[in-house]
């Protein structure tokens, strides 16, 4: 065990916390994590939000965040152990021996350098390379990562490339000093999926190419499973599970992993459309103000009553701004809308109060969504007064039904936002919106934010109330299974056009056009060897045609 | 770049529109300033006929409308009038004193500046320790007591006890730019510590502000040293608060030196402004209101231009 590179022994990270109301206090957050990263192997670290997969990324640096601090452990680093020795050992390891990329490169970039200097900097300080020297190594790593004018692309500023082609620079800025180990922090997460794969072959040649050894922290095990040798499932900081990734995937032990595993166990069959549909969208084309752009180029939609159309894109599609416009948020320079046998107004001021009732929306950011100074009662109650005028007794009723029906209880009445877990948050969200008795829901991207086991939750409690309540759902969302998992009919949207459009089954189902047949093809499968045969798939038609 | 030019250019024209209507404000206040201007010229005895006659020579019987536009064309000719009380051309009074006043703004800015924000990165390295701590206190300290006593305090010390420099700071033309510093030394020392601390906070502030970012982790990560991330990464992305801050406070240098040019008697720009306020010289109120205006939105524009220059995304657009 002398020759691996990294050596994690029991490792036990705290954290100073603020609660409100109480005195600040020490909490332990990951509680004894052990494991080894050999030479040229990566190890996936896996786990929900609040697992400590980023915390312990960062101590293999010995680099707490804000408050953080290692409290126990050994972690060995080349046979050195790193939280014993001098400051100015800390830093030679930093950006030389061990490198680090994080989930945003648009943030992680200094807007006001030039990517070249940000690139070479850690090797050029730590004394690595000459500043020529690790110039031309940028240029041949940019080459190796297959970004678009690598000789030029490093006198470009961050804002003047895209979001993928920066997460690639940022590979190149961990792999540039040669070091021993990089950490991947969620390297694509923030990318559209057929960004995403791109992005994922890259960094996978790369590491295979250089020998580089590299912790790879996700919370997605089907991206995992893509480029690591050993996984380590993480939860709550406790280790789950630690064993290669042939055995996780395809033999998981423990329950938890079996759960991360079999995540998407949804099952939904496809309803038949209705002859009266509660939306239909004619033609719609929509600009912002001063802008001369259609971001929606005549959209041609239909919702029937208690089933789910979902509209797929990636960022920039106009997904959110279709939304933006049936709210009447944005108003259509052209087309109509027809909700529920009428015509709604283009603006929301000239809508009534029911056409606002019978349309509600569920948003991608529950917190920011709710009062933070109102109660899970008051939040819920507003909706049954402001449409119902509902009272006292009756009102305290119905918003207990509600909580029953999200499956919290009436426990939850008294309580902030702030005391809830992010599923919970959501679901208050839900029940304000079926407050109103709407017709329709358009649920903005609701799961997006959530860990997957509790965003499954959610999907399965929007498809209960659609049963009970028969109400239907403008379902946005940029996540392929998701899509699967609940539609009755899609919309597949590119640069403000529909591209596809039509039942569950039909538009899954081939023969597909170009763009529905890229972005379905790069939702990652959890399947060993997935990439390869994707990539491979890619070259040779792209060699036959 | 061509939004660049078009940015700089509406900061430009807003700086011209700002000014033309601030002369109109200067003009309608001394309008409105209590007082007979003929009757402080010719005293208390002068007979009516007398006053009207001074009236009629000063162009006071017309309406101020026209009055205003008198005087706007002749400052668009470069003629701010003659003071009344002395018949000389205020053009060419206000020429010398500005000159002095600029001088000592000048030598002033070219010390707090720098310092300020080195003070600032200093306190950024050791935030919440005891170089932070003792910095904070003594810029908060010098910034708290008024200048006046610190002026008296420095003459006392530094003039009287050590007789360093002296405390009485005339200058003329004949004396070397050398003897001209020794002479101005005090004042500039203290106006030094005024304007000290509210650019060293801001600077401080608007650093801690940019060290909280990823790219600073980043920086971290990379193994840098602390002085090295302040210096090299934070820095330039908190130039545009910062240079607000000092652009306010050489602005202040400017028009805001009334208190230390009386205490050391420096022939400046904000000695003749009282002299004549107290003579109730309108024209030369006038043009000094104007021309410290014409400071305040020079300066002012020449800090928005720096912050939308420090933009990356402004210089390089996509």
């Amino acid at each position: 065990m002398s020759d691996n590179l990294l050596k994690v022994r029991d490792l036990k990270i705290g954290a100073t916390v603020y609660p409100p109301g109480e005195k600040p206090h020490d909490i332990e957050i990951v509680h004894g994590v052990s494991f080894d990263v050999e030479k040229g192997k990566v190890l996936g670290l896996i786990g929900e939000s609040g697992a400590g997969k980023s915390t312990i990324g960062l101590a293999s640096m010995a680099y707490g965040r804000g408050g953080v601090k290692i409290t126990g452990g050994e972690v060995w680093v080349n046979g050195r152990d790193i939280l014993t020795t001098s400051h100015s050992d800390v830093r030679a390891l930093r950006g030389g021996e061990v490198t680090y990329v994080s989930q945003s490169a648009a943030a992680s970039f200094n807007p006001a350098k030039k990517i070249m200097d940000q690139v070479t900097e850690a090797a050029i300080l730590q004394g690595k390379f000459s500043s020529k020297e690790a110039v031309s190594r940028a240029i041949e790593l940019f080459r190796k990562l297959g970004l678009p004018d690598p000789e030029t692309i490093g006198n470009r500023y961050p804002h003047q490339v895209s979001g993928g082609q920066l997460q690639r620079c940022m590979t190149a800025l961990a792999l540039c000093p040669e070091p021993d180990l990089v950490v991947f922090d969620e390297p694509t997460t923030a990318l559209d999926v057929t960004t995403q794969i791109d992005v994922l072959m890259a960094i996978k040649e790369a590491i295979r190419d250089t020998g580089v050894a590299a912790l790879y922290i996700t919370h997605d095990l089907a991206v995992v499973a893509q480029v690591s040798d050993d996984i380590l499932v993480l939860k709550m900081g406790d280790m789950v599970e630690y064993g290669t990734v042939d055995q996780i995937i395809n033999d998981p032990q423990e329950d938890y992993t079996k759960a991360l595993v079999s995540v998407r166990s949804i099952e939904h069959e496809e309803k038949e459309p209705t002859p009266e549909p509660v939306l239909k969208v004619q033609n719609i084309t929509a600009r912002y103000k001063g802008t001369n752009f259609d971001v929606l180029k005549n959209i041609n939609v239909e919702l029937h009553p208690g089933q789910t159309l979902a509209v797929v894109g990636e960022s920039g599609s106009g997904k959110s701004t279709l939304a933006r416009v049936i709210t009447g948020l944005l108003p259509q320079s052209n087309g109509s809308v027809h909700f529920a046998g009428r015509d709604l107004s283009r603006d929301l001021a000239g809508r009534k109060k029911d056409d606002l009732r019978e349309l509600q929306m569920i948003y991608q950011m529950a917190d920011v969504a709710m009062n933070p100074r109102q109660t899970v009662g008051t939040i819920i109650g507003r909706p049954l007064e402001f449409y119902f005028g509902l009272k006292g007794a009756e009102k305290h009723k119905r918003i207990i039904e509600l909580l029953d029906e999200i499956e919290m209880g009436e426990a939850f009445i008294d309580r902030y936002p702030a005391e809830l877990s992010g599923g919970q948050k959501q679901r208050v969200c839900i029940a304000r919106a079926l407050a109103a008795k709407p017709k329709m829901i358009i649920c903005d991207e609701v799961t997006s934010a959530l860990d997957p086991l509790v965003a499954d939750g959610i999907l399965k409690l929007l498809l209960d109330l659609q049963k009970i309540e028969d109400v239907a759902y403008l379902f946005i969302t940029h996540d392929l299974a998701t899509v699967k998992a609940i539609a009755d009919s899609i919309a597949v949207m590119y640069q403000g056009e529909v591209v596809r459009y039509g039942g569950k089954s039909d538009v899954l189902s081939p023969p597909f056009d170009d763009y529905t047949d890229l972005l379905l093809s790069s939702v990652p499968e959890m399947k060993l060897g997935w990439l390869e045969d994707v990539i491979a798939n890619r070259k040779m038609e792209s060699a036959g045609n | 770049m061509s939004l660049l030019v078009k940015l700089l250019a509406q900061r430009i024209a807003l700086g011209l529109l700002l000014l033309f209507l601030v002369s109109i404000l200067i003009f309608s206040g001394t309008i409105i300033l209590p007082g007979d201007v003929a009757q402080s010229i010719l005293g208390q005895s002068a007979t009516p006929e007398a006053l009207a006659n001074m009236r009629r020579d000063l162009g006071l019987n017309e309406p101020p409308v026209q009055r205003y536009f008198n005087w706007l064309g002749g400052l668009l000719q470069g003629d701010l009038g003659t003071a009344l009380t002395s018949g000389k051309d205020i053009a060419e009074s206000i020429g010398r004193r500005l000159g002095n006043t600029l001088f000592l703004a000048f030598w002033a800015a070219v010390i707090s500046v720098p310092l300020a924000i080195l003070l600032g990165l200093i306190a950024v390295r050791y935030r919440e320790r005891w170089p932070d701590k003792l910095i904070s206190a003594v810029t908060l300290a010098s910034i708290s007591v008024p200048e006046f006593l610190i002026a008296y305090v420095a003459i006392f010390f530094i003039s009287v006890r050590l007789r360093w420099a002296p405390s009485v700071t005339t200058i003329n033309d004949s004396m070397s730019l050398g003897e001209k510093l020794h002479t101005i030394s005090i004042p500039v020392a203290v106006l030094t510590l005024v304007v000290l601390a509210h650019m060293m906070r801001m600077t401080r502030a608007a650093i801690l502000n940019v060290m909280q970012s990823a790219y600073i982790e980043t920086a971290e990560l990379k193994g840098l040293r602390m002085f090295t991330i302040i210096w090299k990464h934070a820095l330039p992305n908190s130039v545009a608060p910062v240079i607000n801050v000092v652009m306010l406070n050489m602005a202040y240098l400017v028009v805001g030196v009334v208190v230390i040019e009386v205490v050391f008697t420096y022939p400046g720009m904000g000695q003749y402004l009282v002299d004549h306020v107290s003579k109730r010289d309108i024209p030369v109120v006038q043009a000094c209101g104007l021309i410290f205006a014409a400071v305040y939105i020079g300066l002012n524009m020449v800090a928005d231009i720096v912050s939308i220059i420090a933009n990356p995304r402004l210089r390089h657009p996509k």
